[in-house]
């Protein structure tokens, strides 16, 4: 074991409320039925491959990728397509999404078996057959990840297990109950990258899951285990490369750029599986916990499940819930329905109680400059919300760099005001995106007319 | 079933520090002190204590109420400026004074400019200033501190060493504060254990008043009674307005840079001009003016320095240089 090399700069300390932590995770009893909607990652939406009343079984393709980020969608139960069509999801907008009935068989397709290859192209191909996208957020698809953009090379792998988020153990779950299964995962990505130097990184309140890790991976001299200061965003992906290997990823640039790839602990297990069954990836674990949930536990549901069924799984509410969000509470999505449904990259569900969650009226800037204090990125959140407030998100970006912002939420949690300052810089960034695509387009109407 | 689920933008959680538990907690650090002044100067400096608090108060919610603005005396500011103006104050000041300079702290450094966090000077030090300017013997005549029998002091302990009239006070009476000055300026250590109460809560950082103390003491030393590099630090900074300057006025929030960087300028600007105002300038004391001064230069601080965001131009030079 090492520790950290470097102190990220900013961050936070919310209090942890892991209260999972030391519960066994459970898998759930199958749904009567899940919804996929036909996009779960970064790029286009797939296209659905079934139609209404056609049978599916367990990992057969539903969805078939359309574009370079784009990964295919499969089945997560057998049974039938009851319905293919819009969906209204959390983001605000309309998904096509494939509804199947189960026939509580689980009847895998007979086409499932171990990926044997070990040719590096081979296997990097086939991950993406595998579906899998990056467990711990924002659902980049892991293939694209795993070969470097042209001019760089990767020499280092940073495992994330930081898990800095509140209330999410799903991580720290699967450190604890199968460490192997995450040291073979690596040996894998090692074996499709080419990447000697692996850096596992756990923050420090997480004695169990280092020693865990570090008697797992006894035998391997390449995989070190480091811990890092309990701190949010510990967990992000800019700041765990700063502080398990010392280097700075330049503004605006991948990870890549600094010759890391990073990949959520989840993500590495699920990697495992893949190879190892040829089972795409299409159950997961999430921690579902919040004031109001009667049994707070990790559970394992197929990809697709209702909301619903999963709170009903962990003995309903114990009263209303103020807020139902998917993934953490300092970056995880508010849910307006409990239809809406368990995708790849969801690792939280939370149902928090009114005296959980920031429910105080914005009020004036004091200036105090604990935002500055508390931004990870070393941004002037107060400066760029008054200037996006103003009309002014062209100047937040060009001098105060706004597009820097990770959205990681630390200036909003830390503001006395209660200020929404994250909510801010999203209108920012789009309104900045916007005139660019503006000026793009006046400029090529120019160069038309001439 | 449906339930009504409250969707809005993350972070859905935040630290349970409020404006106006900042507030509250400002006020409990200037308790200390505020006892202190009432002890050695008695019922008048609670009269004007209690005069100047309320008439701060009493102005926010007169103009909130007048221009129709969301009613705002409860997240305390106006009460910290009343109090402020009332420590800064000498006990001999008429009440009445105590409440002209409080309505103009409120309404014409504070309220006018846009209410909190809009004023570019510091509301208390204008009034101050503003009272200084329009009443300059009876802010300058001050009392004897208890148990002392004569009530006015020929001098307070700044124009004593620099002028050679009247007493100077010794260190441990400079610590405990018997010696005659503003009400809530005498007891150095009532006002360190506010600066305690501050700093344990994480109210205020110590960047601007350590740069603000390193500053004014270099220069304090500098200009001496007998020539340069001959002057006496620890009699500057434990006398006149130095310390609740240094605790209760660089760190406000509104008037001081947003930036680390910015805020030492800003100590160190202020350091240099309380002590130029002391040693060579028109008045004994320079706390109010000097601090004014940089408070005019903050917009100029906060628009001139950009930090370099993690991983922008600047820091990854600086790190390779590291390597």
């Amino acid at each position: 074991m090492q520790n950290g090399v470097k102190r990220i700069p900013g961050g936070v300390h919310p209090d942890p409320r892991k209260r999972t932590e030391n519960l066994e995770t459970v898998v759930m009893p199958l749904p009567a039925e899940v919804v996929l909607p036909m996009q779960q990652h970064i790029g286009a939406p797939c296209k659905p491959t079934v139609k209404k009343g056609d049978r599916v079984l367990v990992g057969q393709v539903v969805g078939a990728p359309t574009d370079r980020l784009a990964v295919p969608i499969h089945a997560s139960v057998s049974g039938t397509v009851k319905a293919v069509g819009p969906r209204l999801y959390a983001g605000g907008r309309h998904i096509t999404s494939v509804q199947i009935e189960s026939d509580g068989e689980q009847t895998p397709d007979p086409a499932i078996a171990p990926i044997t290859t070990r040719d590096p192209a081979e296997m990097i191909a086939s991950v993406r057959d595998s579906g899998i996208v990056g467990l711990g957020g924002a659902g980049f698809p892991t293939w694209f990840k795993l070969t470097p953009p042209p001019g760089n090379t990767f020499d280092t792998l940073v495992v994330n297990g930081a898990e800095c988020e509140p209330y999410i153990t799903s991580d720290y779950r699967e450190m604890v109950e199968d460490p192997m299964a995450i040291i073979r995962g690596i040996k894998l990505v090692q074996l499709m990258t080419g990447i000697r130097r692996v850096l596992i990184g756990i923050e420090d309140n997480k004695a169990r899951a280092i020693d865990r890790l570090i008697k797992a991976s006894e035998q391997d001299p390449e995989i070190d285990v480091v811990t890092v200061r309990t701190r949010y965003p510990q967990g992000g992906e800019r700041q765990l490369i700063y502080a398990v290997s010392g280097r700075i990823v330049p503004a605006g640039k991948l990870p890549s750029a600094v010759g890391v790839l990073v990949l959520s602990v989840n993500t590495v297990s699920s990697i495992t599986a893949w190879f190892e069954t040829g089972m795409p990836l299409t159950s997961r674990r999430i921690t579902c916990d919040g004031g109001v949930v009667a049994k707070p536990q990790n559970v394992r549901v197929p990809v697709g499940t209702r909301l619903g069924d999963v709170f009903d799984f962990c003995g309903g509410f114990t009263s209303h819930p103020a807020k139902v969000i998917m993934g953490g509470p300092m970056m995880g999505v508010s849910q307006f329905s409990l239809d809406n449904t368990v995708l790849k990259q969801t690792n939280a569900l939370l149902a928090l109680a009114p005296s959980e969650i920031n429910q105080e009226a914005e009020s004036v800037c004091i200036r105090c400059s604990r935002c500055v204090t508390a931004c990870p990125m070393q941004l002037m959140p107060s400066t760029m919300n008054r200037l996006i407030l103003d009309g002014k998100s062209e100047e937040a970006a060009a001098v105060w760099h706004l597009n820097d912002c990770i959205e990681c939420g630390c200036c909003s949690y830390v503001c006395p005001a209660a200020r929404n300052l994250v909510q801010s810089f999203r209108y920012g960034k789009a309104e900045v995106r916007l005139a660019e695509r503006r000026a793009a387009q006046a400029a090529a109407a120019a160069g038309k007319e001439k | 079933m449906e339930l009504f689920l409250t969707a809005g933008s993350s972070p859905h959680i935040k630290a349970p520090d409020t404006t106006q538990s900042i507030m509250r907690d400002v006020l409990i650090a200037l308790l200390p002190t505020t006892v202190a002044g009432i002890i050695f100067f008695g019922l008048r400096a609670l009269v004007l204590v209690l005069v100047s608090v309320i008439a701060a108060v009493a102005a926010e919610f007169v103009y909130t109420k007048l221009m129709k603005l969301p009613m705002t005396i409860m997240d305390l500011s106006a009460a910290v400026t009343g109090l402020l103006l009332a420590l800064s104050l000498s006990p001999l000041v008429p009440w009445w004074m105590a409440a002209i300079g409080a309505i103009f702290a409120i309404i014409i450094a504070k309220m006018i400019f846009g209410g909190l966090g809009q004023n570019f000077v510091n509301p208390a030090l204008a009034a101050r200033a503003m009272m200084l300017a329009s009443w300059p013997s009876q802010m300058a005549t001050f009392m004897n501190p208890w148990p002392a029998t004569d009530l006015v002091a020929s001098a307070t302990p700044l124009p004593a060493l620099r002028y050679g009239a009247g007493q100077v006070p010794t260190l441990f009476e400079s610590l405990i504060g018997r010696s005659s000055g503003s009400i809530g300026e005498v007891s150095v250590i009532a006002l360190l254990i506010g600066l305690a109460w501050l700093l344990y809560r994480r109210i205020i950082t110590v960047d601007t008043p350590l740069a603000y103390l390193a500053s004014f003491a270099f220069f304090a030393w500098l200009w001496g009674q007998d020539g340069l590099f001959t002057g006496n630090v620890l009699f500057h900074v434990l006398n006149g307005g130095f310390l609740m300057a240094a605790i209760f006025m660089v760190s406000d929030y509104t008037t001081t840079p947003m930036t680390r960087l910015g805020r030492i300028i800003f100590g160190a600007g202020a350091g240099f001009l309380t002590m130029a105002i002391r040693a060579v300038g028109g008045y004994p004391e320079g706390v109010t003016y000097a601090i004014l001064i940089m408070n005019c230069c903050v917009p100029l601080i906060d628009r001139a320095i950009v930090p370099s965001a993690f991983g922008g131009p600047k820091r990854q030079k600086k790190e390779a240089d590291h390597a």
